[in-house]
């Protein structure tokens, strides 16, 4: 069982971190299109089975578990490491952002092999402390304080996913990582860990809050890697939790509002991956097996249009300099390659047929009309709508149509292209043939997605939307503002408890110190002066006294020291004439 | 791609503007209505499922409704000037 029989695909991406500084400039671009390569070679020689377990505290760490699921998050993992790493192709001489990348690919890997939940909570913490520096690297004043807002929500997320572990393990004297029952504090803390990891609002505002402010590569990697992880381990460890159904349904609906709002066109892209990924949840929480293939199914599609959808962003801004639907518009002049493709993701992420989105959400939906969840079935179509609206009508018609802003930036580097061409051609071939994608689902799938009925109706649906925004294009136009989300609560909130500190209690601390002057201090210090005066006054008098009277009678008795004899004799005689007659009066 | 117009983006142009392209649009809208006329429905549907043209009337709602809670809600005081946070 324990046998080292395979090489885990994480170390091929560790390694190749840990040499990229030794690797010549000329060669650097190869060397880490290799990395990818060699990672699937490993995982494709795997047999299912479990490795590299070792002994820890008296538990187990499984760093090795190869099953169906864990294969198929593998594969798409890697496969996006892959496009994403051609897309940053041309940024020679960043090495530090390239090694994030690869650690962050690693982690994410690492999560998916683990058997257990110890190994899940360091390999989530390797991906959250990688990631931050692809938003970090963008190198301004928004994208470091976003950068810390990102890693402390994620902090968050790994505490309760310790603490959760560490319960767990006193309640049970287990930590392994299968479908557990959410019963008592243990298993709830977990979840929750796992929950702020999928962006699952009001757990959420940390992704559209960071990815926005990313440099154009790194939000191409964390697009693809921590909230699918997330949806991984809710598929693994939570299946059938009802109250996820709902938390997904409303998390579908909560992008597609906000994403109405936006004005940044890669926010309005994170914001619709925290619908995408309410489909995923959705599907966990109904627990069947078409639904928990749906959700597989999904985050496999979603991760390459996805993909697609922010290669395509990045390309216009990194052409442009420019983030802004109110600052863009006209760029299919100079940019029709990236529109094309970026198109196709817009498709994919719509589920038009033919497109990846149709064969992998509509299991989901599916699954929901299976369980008889007739207004999650409302819910999640209602957000289909709503996310052609945006990803696939908005976003582009603003950017690349619309008024002309003048722009005429060219399209961007070949590599850029290439890996745009590349995940475009993944999307149109998993809705081709879907079968393929089919073959590598945890469970045996029973489930058509190309009849008749559900091609109609899914063209009725995106094109009347598609009339809709016809209609109403004149409310939709780009507005220069932003929109309150969750992350208001400790933006302000942190901004409110510095006010608090600086104001309120900073006064309350004066005052408390007025009060101890007044009411202990000096009481103290006038204490202090009363018994030095006591002590000059009446012990230091008493003593002086006694001893001035001492001194006194001293003096006089001094006198009496004649020294003649009779004198003493005649004193003695009166002295003991005197006790004599008092004994005698007394007694 | 740099000085004067290309033919294609001319061709572009006309074609946003033209009547005869919505109209084109409008009529395949209402095609795609008709069309559930011919299309046999599975079975263990919801009976407003199996409507002819349910799934249009739901699009066009869904979009309607989205846009108008969406500006709703950001009126309502959730979209703040760009610098809120500085």
């Amino acid at each position: 069982m324990t046998e080292w029989s395979w090489i885990h695909p994480a170390s091929v991406f560790f390694l190749g971190a840990a040499l990229l500084p030794w690797v010549q400039a000329r060669l650097r671009g190869a060397y880490l299109l290799l990395i990818p390569v060699v990672a699937g070679l490993m995982l494709f020689t795997a047999s299912p089975g479990v490795y590299g377990v070792y002994p820890f505290l008296g538990q187990e760490l499984i760093f090795g578990r190869v099953d169906a699921l864990s294969r198929l998050f593998g594969v798409i993992f890697i496969l996006m490491a892959f496009i994403g790493i051609v897309y940053g192709l041309h940024e020679k001489g960043r090495t530090g952002h390239s090694a994030a990348a690869l650690i962050y690919v690693g982690g994410a890997l690492g999560v998916v092999f683990s058997g257990d939940f110890i190994s899940v909570f360091i390999f989530s913490e390797v991906m959250a402390f990688s990631s931050v520096f692809l938003i970090w690297l963008q190198r301004d004043a928004a994208s470091l304080a976003a950068g810390f807002r990102y890693i402390l929500m994620h902090l968050f997320g790994g505490v309760c996913l310790l603490g959760g572990l560490v319960i767990q393990l006193m309640a049970t004297g287990s930590t392994a990582f299968e479908p557990t029952a959410v019963n008592g504090i243990g298993p709830v803390l977990i979840l929750i860990g796992f929950l702020v990891n999928a962006a699952v609002p009001p757990l959420s505002a940390w992704l559209s809050d960071a990815y926005p402010e990313a440099t154009v590569t790194g939000a191409v990697f964390l697009s693809a890697f921590t909230t699918k992880t997330a949806v991984y381990c809710l598929i693994r460890g939570f299946p059938g939790t009802e109250e996820l159904v709902w938390l997904g349904a409303v998390m579908a609906i909560y992008g597609v509002v906000y994403a109405v709002l936006e004005n940044d066109i890669r926010r309005l892209l994170a914001y619709h991956i925290i619908s995408q990924v309410g489909y995923m949840v959705a599907g966990v929480g109904m627990g069947t097996a078409l639904a928990l293939n749906g959700s597989s199914a999904h985050a496999f599609a979603h991760i390459l249009y996805k993909g697609l959808l922010f290669m395509g962003a990045g390309a216009v801004i990194q052409m442009t300099g420019k983030r802004k639907l109110t600052e863009l518009g006209g760029l299919y002049r100079t940019m029709p390659i990236t529109l094309t493709l970026y198109m196709i993701g817009g498709f994919s992420i719509s589920a038009f047929p033919l497109f990846s989105g149709f064969v992998s959400k509509s299991m989901v939906v599916a699954a929901a009309e299976e369980s008889h969840l007739t207004t999650i079935w409302l819910m999640l179509t209602l957000a289909s709508a709503g996310t052609f609206l945006h990803t696939g009508l908005k976003l582009p018609y603003y950017t690349f149509f619309w008024k002309d802003s003048g722009i005429r930036a060219s399209e961007p580097p070949a590599n850029m292209l290439w890996a745009m061409g590349l995940a475009a051609l993944l999307c149109v071939g998993i809705g081709v043939a879907p079968q393929a994608l089919y073959a590598l689902l945890p469970y045996p799938v029973n489930y058509a997605p190309y009849t008749a009925h559900h091609v109609v109706g899914a063209l009725q649906l995106l094109l009347f939307t598609g009339l809709g925004f016809m209609l109403l294009l004149k409310m939709l136009d780009p507005e220069p503002t932003i929109s309150l989300d969750t992350d208001w609560f400790y933006r302000k909130g942190a901004r409110g408890l510095l006010w608090l500190a600086d104001h309120p209690i900073a006064r309350a601390d004066a005052r408390l110190g007025e009060a101890y002057l007044t009411l202990v201090l000096n009481p103290l210090a006038r204490l202090v002066q009363w018994s030095w005066v006591f002590e000059r006054r009446v012990i230091d008098g008493a003593v002086n006294g006694a001893a001035s009277v001492t001194h006194a009678f001293a003096l006089h008795a001094r006198r009496i020291q004649s020294g003649q004899l009779q004198h003493y004799a005649l004193a003695m005689v009166v002295g003991v004439s005197v006790f004599l007659a008092a004994y005698l009066l007394w007694f | 791609m740099s000085g004067g117009t290309p033919g294609w983006v001319a061709r572009v142009e006309a074609i946003r503007a033209s009547v005869t392209a919505r109209r084109l649009f409008y009529a395949v809208l209402a095609g795609l209505v008709l069309v559930d006329l011919l299309v046999p429905k599975a079975e263990g549907l919801p009976w407003w499922e199996a409507l002819m043209g349910f799934a249009a009337v739901y699009g066009f709602i869904s979009c309607v409704l989205i846009i108008a809670v969406s500006k709703l809600l950001g009126r309502a005081g959730l979209m703040k000037r760009e610098n809120y946070y500085d």
